[in-house]
């Protein structure tokens, strides 16, 4: 039987997430005889081929972010947010309680010890989103998986449920972060 | 007795509102210090309430209502722009500030706003020109003309309560020659059931509270009428206040409450005087005060407490911790107020028209009162009638006249749809015109909201989710973050971006709001969009986008400040 393909991407996020999938330790082993992974940080392929999962990390800051996600939604037949930057918009958004000009003039402008003062406008550079935003508002999602990281053992019980064909659902020990 | 209450929380803050237009953070260090309250409740209390601001708000400041029977967004926008100002905000001179308000109980009366706590209705193009000019001039508004801040009561239909005459004293008279266990037995033949709208048995409420073995007992009435849609309170405590003090006092000598409140709306502050002089008369009468009618023990006085603005204060619980000078977060219950309420003593709270009713019972007998009516719901609900219809007022009616003979009585025609207990009630379509005014099938707080075929139904929902979510006290997150959650997805599908994906997420967050919310506003709240949904499906899904997901915003647009900032314009500066 084929295996079933799995894409992870960080968009505006710190990558603790994958961090922590990875933290399933030996786990990984017996997972990768029934997955493979297509587009993921973890073998640094580049673009998105049709897949089964994607697993959503981080939140919209730029146009790239844009990108990347209609890119996975397009290409995966579900999509999991995962952790709190994906599913509410976690640190990145504490942004948003600024304008993205107040933000830009602070890093760029006004801090100390900035060299050469101006706002970066290389056309290499995505464009920043007046505001940050969780993924769901952009394309639809199927599952969340929350968490700041999501615990190791989250990941391999929801993707254990969807390798055997139940809907994915944590037990509530798991939802349980204090 | 009561003259402690000028010390109440909320009235200092009023008093300090009402002088200089803000609560600035030295006033609230005053106030904790006088009070000896923490520093933080008096913070957290002025920003609960939304009559208070700790942002100077104008000389003139006018709150202008945004329900769909009284209010006008786009009447509002005209006064904004004539005055020069933003909605929200204040003009840099002081002078004004307009800002939009829940639901201020003039639905009768057409457009209406509160100009410094004062209502002003009839509002339409013309007066707005001239309230514009008369604020330009700082005209003071008792030189405004009288006549915009006379209120009509628009009595359509009377019944057993409102055309029975009724004179001060007389149920406590006929209370003095029985036994307190007869007179609670005459309320209990009665089968009087609570009129809020949730219809407990108002003997059961007050014998539980009997029955307790403390020593201190209240009596509350609650008077915060802030369903949208509803102002039969506001004609009950103008035309016949002596008949709800009188149920208080009546209430008072079977539970043996010493002290009793009158939790009045901050909308209806303009009763304030004439509530005060009712109770003075009273006090001067013998009916309040200590040994009332002469009858030994019988010690009892009323105070008015006035709200701040807040429709969650018009829930029991987050009634009384407003009382007691809180923040009206809804209480975990039980212990309900009978066994733990004000103070934490044994405490009845009644709405105005229940109390009224009691007086009535205790005067006429029970058989006056159980003769009209549903074998379930006896006597008669005296309802608030606005919208599209010739002749917006107060009906009283028997319980269990039917929508179709309310909606003939008052001269509404080409209904599309009534609005039964306001938003947190039933919306319904001509298809459910048959049915009937009564706890068992269509229950009222006293709301009738009318709405005709040229109105857009899913605007009304939509001002429904905003009111709702603005109303959220923030106790609960199911409520607090659900609440707004419905009130984006609205937006979204009103402004023609919806997708059938929305609607399947509205759905489930209505279901979970319903279920997982700490009090009633949190239950209720999805009810617009749940009832709108199984009645009206064909109006949601005409303005459903046909695909599969559309962002919640604009992805294009949220990209303009980035590329101003960056003077870029090329292909990939645009989403």
């Amino acid at each position: 039987m084929s295996k079933v393909r799995v894409g992870t991407t960080s968009l505006g996020g710190c990558f603790g997430c994958h961090m922590s999938f990875l933290d399933m330790d030996e786990r990984i082993v017996g997972l990768m005889e029934h997955v493979e992974f297509t587009r993921s940080p973890i073998n640094d392929i580049k673009h998105c081929e049709p897949c089964d999962i994607g697993l959503i990390e981080g939140a919209l800051c730029n146009a790239d972010n844009v990108h990347v996600l209609k890119e996975f939604r397009e290409n995966c037949k579900i999509i999991i947010a995962v952790g709190a930057c994906a599913i509410n918009g976690g640190v990145p958004a504490m942004r948003n309680h600024f304008s993205l000009q107040e933000c830009l003039e602070e890093a760029f402008l006004d801090e100390i010890g900035v060299d050469n003062p101006h706002i970066p406008n290389n056309k290499e550079l995505p464009l920043l989103l007046s505001k940050v935003h969780p993924i769901h508002e952009v394309v639809k999602v199927d599952y969340y998986l929350p968490g700041c990281p999501p615990p190791a053992d989250a990941f391999v019980k929801v993707l254990t449920d969807l390798l055997e064909g139940k809907e994915p659902s944590l037990p509530k020990e798991m939802l349980h972060y204090d | 007795m009561n003259q402690q209450h000028s010390d109440h929380l909320l009235h200092l803050l009023h008093a300090h509102q009402r002088q200089h237009h803000f609560i600035s953070d030295q006033a609230m260090i005053d106030i904790a210090s006088r009070l000896k309250l923490p520093r933080a409740q008096v913070e957290a209390v002025t920003e609960f309430y939304s009559f208070f601001s700790r942002k100077p708000r104008g000389r003139f400041d006018i709150l202008f209502s945004n329900c769909t029977s009284c209010g006008d967004a786009v009447l509002m926008q005209e006064l904004c722009d004539r005055l020069g100002i933003k909605a929200g905000e204040t003009r840099h001179d002081g002078v004004v500030s307009i800002t939009d308000t829940s639901c201020i109980g003039m639905c009768d009366h057409g457009v209406s706003a509160l100009i410094n706590d004062r209502p002003l209705h009839s509002i339409d193009s013309n007066k707005i020109s001239q309230i514009a000019a008369l604020v330009e001039a700082e005209k003071p508004l008792d030189a405004w003309p009288t006549e915009w801040f006379e209120i009509d009561n628009h009595i359509q239909r009377t019944d057993l309560l409102l055309s029975t005459p009724f004179e001060a004293g007389s149920a406590l008279k006929v209370m003095r020659d029985e036994s307190i266990d007869e007179t609670l037995e005459k309320i209990r033949y009665s089968d009087l059931r609570g009129r809020g709208g949730a219809g407990f048995s108002t003997a059961q409420k007050w014998k539980f509270c009997r029955e307790t073995e403390e020593e201190t007992r209240y009596v509350i009435c609650n008077a915060d009428e802030g369903e949208p849609g509803t102002f039969k309170d506001r004609l009950l405590l103008t035309s016949h206040a002596n008949t709800v003090f009188e149920g208080m006092a009546v209430c008072a000598r079977i539970i043996n409450a010493k002290q009793g409140y009158i939790y009045l709306r901050a909308e209806y502050r303009y009763l304030l005087d004439s509530l005060e002089a009712t109770l003075a008369a009273r006090r001067k009468d013998g009916l309040l005060g200590n040994a009332i009618l002469g009858i030994e023990g019988f010690d009892f006085d009323i105070a008015i407490v006035v709200g701040a603005g807040a429709y969650i204060c018009g829930e029991e619980s987050a009634l009384i911790e407003s009382l007691e000078e809180k923040c009206g977060n809804p209480r975990i219950r039980p212990p309900f107020p009978v066994i733990s309420g004000y103070l934490g003593k044994p405490t009845v709270v009644n709405n105005v028209e229940t109390l009224a009713a009691a007086a009535g019972i205790v005067l006429h007998g029970e058989r006056w009162f159980r003769g009209a009516g549903t074998w379930q719901s006896r006597g008669t609900k005296i309802l608030s009638i606005s919208g599209d219809c010739c002749k917006a007022g107060i009906y009283e009616y028997p319980f269990g006249v039917t929508i179709n003979d309310i909606l003939n009585d008052c001269g509404a025609e080409r209904t599309q749809a009534v609005q039964i207990g306001g938003p947190s009630g039933t919306l319904i379509d001509a298809s459910h015109f048959d049915h009937c005014i009564a706890f068992e099938d269509l229950a009222t707080g006293g709301s009738f909201m009318i709405f005709d075929d040229s109105r857009d139904l899913l605007q009304v929902i939509r001002n429904f989710t905003h009111f709702f979510a603005h109303e959220s006290c923030g106790f609960c997150t199911p409520c607090r973050v659900g609440t707004t959650l419905m009130k984006n997805g609205m937006d979204k599908v009103c402004s023609g971006h919806g997708t059938a994906h929305d609607l399947d997420e509205l759905k489930s967050t209505a279901a979970l709001v319903s279920r997982r919310s700490h009090c009633g506003l949190g239950i209720t709240a999805p009810n617009p969009i749940r009832d709108g949904l199984k009645n009206f499906p064909e109006l949601f899904e005409q303005r459903l986008l046909h695909q599969k997901m559309e962002p919640e915003f604009n992805l294009d647009a949220s990209l303009e400040e980035a590329r101003q900032l960056t003077q870029r314009d090329d292909a990939e500066a645009h989403l």
